[in-house]
């Protein structure tokens, strides 16, 4: 649970606690301190994030979304990070983070609006959970996390000792973004004035189709050196290590001490998007090799070696099942937009002349038989 | 009471009266702090308000509108100066699809209440990237605001109700004229200073123009009246959104419209300052609008920008061509 605090550090290895048999193991500067329950919690967070992610491939293929992005197999990832986050710290997503999504709180349905097309941002009030809004543009959110985190260093957030008091960002990011300037600057930004937050990149080996020794030449979490801050290559698919490092490294920037890089390493086990063909760039073998490493299975085995009662597993099942059918008909029950409405979103104050673009299109759209009017 | 600043100055000191009424509103950019930057526009507010408060960031465009973004976010106002016009690009990401969008990406529930300021416009013999005039792009996008400050009193409260608003405002200073001096009232807040506003009133033709070029603007009519000519000039202020009203009132009046700007022709800003006026006056007007603006060139080596430039004769020239077709 502790990071090295002497001066910038990379471990070479990759952190790992729980190995994909199922087998709890140790590291000598992280440690997992929660109990068989709080295990079963995160398993419990890791099941129900997967039906989601594939109940709403379902309402893909069924024609109810345009789009989606599944995030099968980082789970791992993304719940044992999102379990680390207090109520007071922030994220900063892709639009691949539903398990982040769900840990802050936000009602799944929030996360289909955007792929059905019935609005640009996602269906809930950053305010509210602590999450900022899906970012497609990428890396552009790394920015915006390390100005909200020095932000909290002004509000005198950070560094007093008071842990309903003292908060931290976490920026979500991919290998591919690790390319981007936004991403680099952000990165250099963060540490010239040491801020709160945790740059934590799933690098899930793909950018759409290019692989990551396209993206870099050394591993992520090595250009941590570079900028002066800890980096950190943890199993990304090990919910237990996501889960201690991050905890570590946002304990750190909650202290006033400065960012960290966390690499998780995992794999995109689907698509891209829904759009996309991965037979086109990867080996079928390849992706049996990581299934082998599946985040969801080795917390399974590890339960149920440990004394979780099967009831558990059966009644994660049902609930998951009603997880799923209600986001089912949630999504159903999402209201197209009005482009009337949209007049009055683009500035807090809307402009006359906008206010006479809007009453024209009123106007022309309630001149057809048959409309609302 | 009211005294003597350079527009420099003003801006200035609006930027201090608004950190002093609010302590959310920060200043941040390039050699912003000790320096007061390059133009020092910010000029000891490092020294009084401190470095939490008047940032020197890093040498990075894009994070400084993306920081921005998150301190936004978080509740702050802050103000970014962009050094030059061409070094807004590495930035016009985070501002096209960031800034102008998060209110309405979020339906309304996220607030940019952050100014862009950026010195812009040529005429001060400088290198390539410090003479443009980019704000055509930031106009035609929705989101933004964007206005224009051509003399010290408007500069002084012109900034600080950029600051002010809950939207985003791109605040484009005319560099060359920072160092002109005028009277200013810091004593009476005017109304909205978002508004077309007559500089000069006359009858035979109207002149519209905004920051750097609404001097040379005023002295076009100040060397017409010797030909016998009284030229109306409307400084726009406010870009986006357009403050019409006060422009067709004076184009039905003398029947006439010449646009000027720095800018290039081709999708600048009299290019829908004409479509407007066109369609709004057609039967007022005598002529065609007609446009005095930048060449469709990159902006040029700083020996030719004097041609590059709308000057007073070329001003004139215009106004002479659109009296003359109004007189077949």
């Amino acid at each position: 649970m502790n990071v090295p605090r002497t001066g910038p550090t990379v471990s070479a290895d990759l952190v790992q606690l729980l190995t994909p048999q199922g087998e709890r193991v140790e590291h000598p500067a992280y440690a997992y301190s929660g109990d068989l329950a709080s295990i079963a919690a995160l398993y419990r967070d890791m099941v129900l994030a997967r039906r989601i992610d594939t109940e709403a491939f379902a309402l893909q293929r069924h024609g109810e979304l345009g789009l989606w992005p599944p995030a099968l197999g980082q789970e791992a990832a993304q719940i044992g990070s999102g379990r680390a986050l207090r109520p007071q710290d922030y994220a900063f997503p892709t639009y691949r983070e539903h398990g982040v999504a769900w840990c802050r709180g936000v009602p799944p349905v929030g996360l289909v609006g955007i792929f059905r097309g019935v609005e640009l941002g996602g269906g809930w009030d950053p305010a509210e959970y602590n999450i900022a809004l899906p970012q497609i543009i990428i890396g552009a959110q790394t920015l915006h996390a390390t100005g909200y985190a020095m932000g909290l260093t002004f509000d005198h957030a950070v560094g007093t000792g008071d842990p309903e008091r003292d908060a931290a960002v976490i920026a979500y990011f991919g290998d591919g973004a690790s390319s981007q300037g936004d991403v680099n600057e952000a990165l250099d930004w963060a540490a010239v004035h040491q801020a709160p937050v945790v740059f934590f990149c799933q690098n899930n080996q793909y950018a759409i189709s290019v692989p990551l020794d396209r993206q870099t030449a050394v591993p992520i979490a090595q250009r941590a050196t570079g900028f002066g801050i800890p980096g950190v290559r943890v199993d990304g698919n090990d919910v237990l290590a996501v889960h201690a490092v991050t905890t570590a490294a946002l304990q750190r920037a909650r202290d006033g001490e400065g960012p960290t890089l966390v690499e998780a390493v995992t794999y995109r086990m689907g698509a891209h998007t829904t759009s996309d063909d991965p037979t086109r760039y990867r080996d079928a073998a390849e992706v049996e090799e990581w299934k082998a490493k599946d985040p969801i299975d080795r917390v399974r085995t590890y339960l149920e070696n440990n004394g979780q009662p099967l009831s558990f597993f059966h009644d994660l099942e049902a609930e998951a099942d009603q997880v799923g059918s209600d986001l089912r008909t949630d999504c159903a029950a999402l209201p197209d937009p009005d482009l009337a409405d949209m007049f009055d979103q683009v500035l807090v104050e809307t402009p006359d002349e906008l206010k006479e673009q809007q009453a024209a299109y009123v106007a022309w759209r309630d001149s057809f038989e048959g409309s609302l009017a | 009471m009211s005294e003597k600043l350079s527009i420099g100055r003003a801006i200035n000191e609006g930027l201090r009266a608004a950190m002093e009424r609010d302590d959310k509103v920060l200043v941040m950019g390039e050699d912003v702090g000790p320096l007061g930057g390059v133009f020092r526009v910010t000029d000891g507010l490092h020294k009084d308000f401190g470095e939490n408060r008047v940032i020197d960031t890093p040498l990075a465009e894009s994070a400084i509108v993306g920081t921005a973004v998150g301190l936004a976010a978080r509740g702050y106002r802050p103000v970014v100066e962009i050094q030059f016009d061409g070094f807004v690009y590495p930035a016009y990401d985070q501002i096209v699809s960031q800034v102008a969008r998060l209110h309405f990406r979020s339906r309304g529930s996220v607030r940019m209440p952050m100014v862009i300021r950026i010195p812009f416009g040529g005429g001060i013999g400088a290198v390539e990237h410090h003479s443009e005039s980019p704000e055509a792009q930031f106009v035609m996008t929705p989101g933004l605001r964007v206005v224009s400050c051509s003399s010290p009193h408007d500069a002084y409260w012109m900034i600080q109700e950029a600051i002010a608003s809950d939207d985003p405002v791109v605040f484009m200073e005319p560099k060359r004229r920072y160092w002109e001096t005028g009277e200013v009232d810091r004593d009476t807040r005017p109304g909205t200073t978002w508004s077309s506003s007559v500089v000069r009133p006359g009858r035979d033709a109207t002149l519209l123009a905004y920051g750097p070029m609404v001097a040379t603007c005023r002295q076009a009519a100040e060397a017409a009246v010797a030909d016998g000519l009284e030229l109306e000039v409307i400084d726009l202020r406010t870009l986006s959104p357009l403050d019409l009203a006060p422009v067709f009132e004076s184009v039905r009046r003398t029947g006439h419209a010449v646009v000027v700007h720095e800018a290039q022709r081709t999708l600048g800003l009299g290019a829908e300052l004409s479509a407007r006026i066109t369609e709004e006056c057609f039967y007022s007007l005598e002529a065609p609008v007609q446009r005095v603006t930048g060449y469709d060139l990159p902006y040029p080596p700083s020996k030719v920008e004097d041609i590059f430039l709308p000057d007073l004769d070329r001003i004139l020239d215009a106004v002479d061509v659109a009296r003359e077709i109004g007189s077949r």
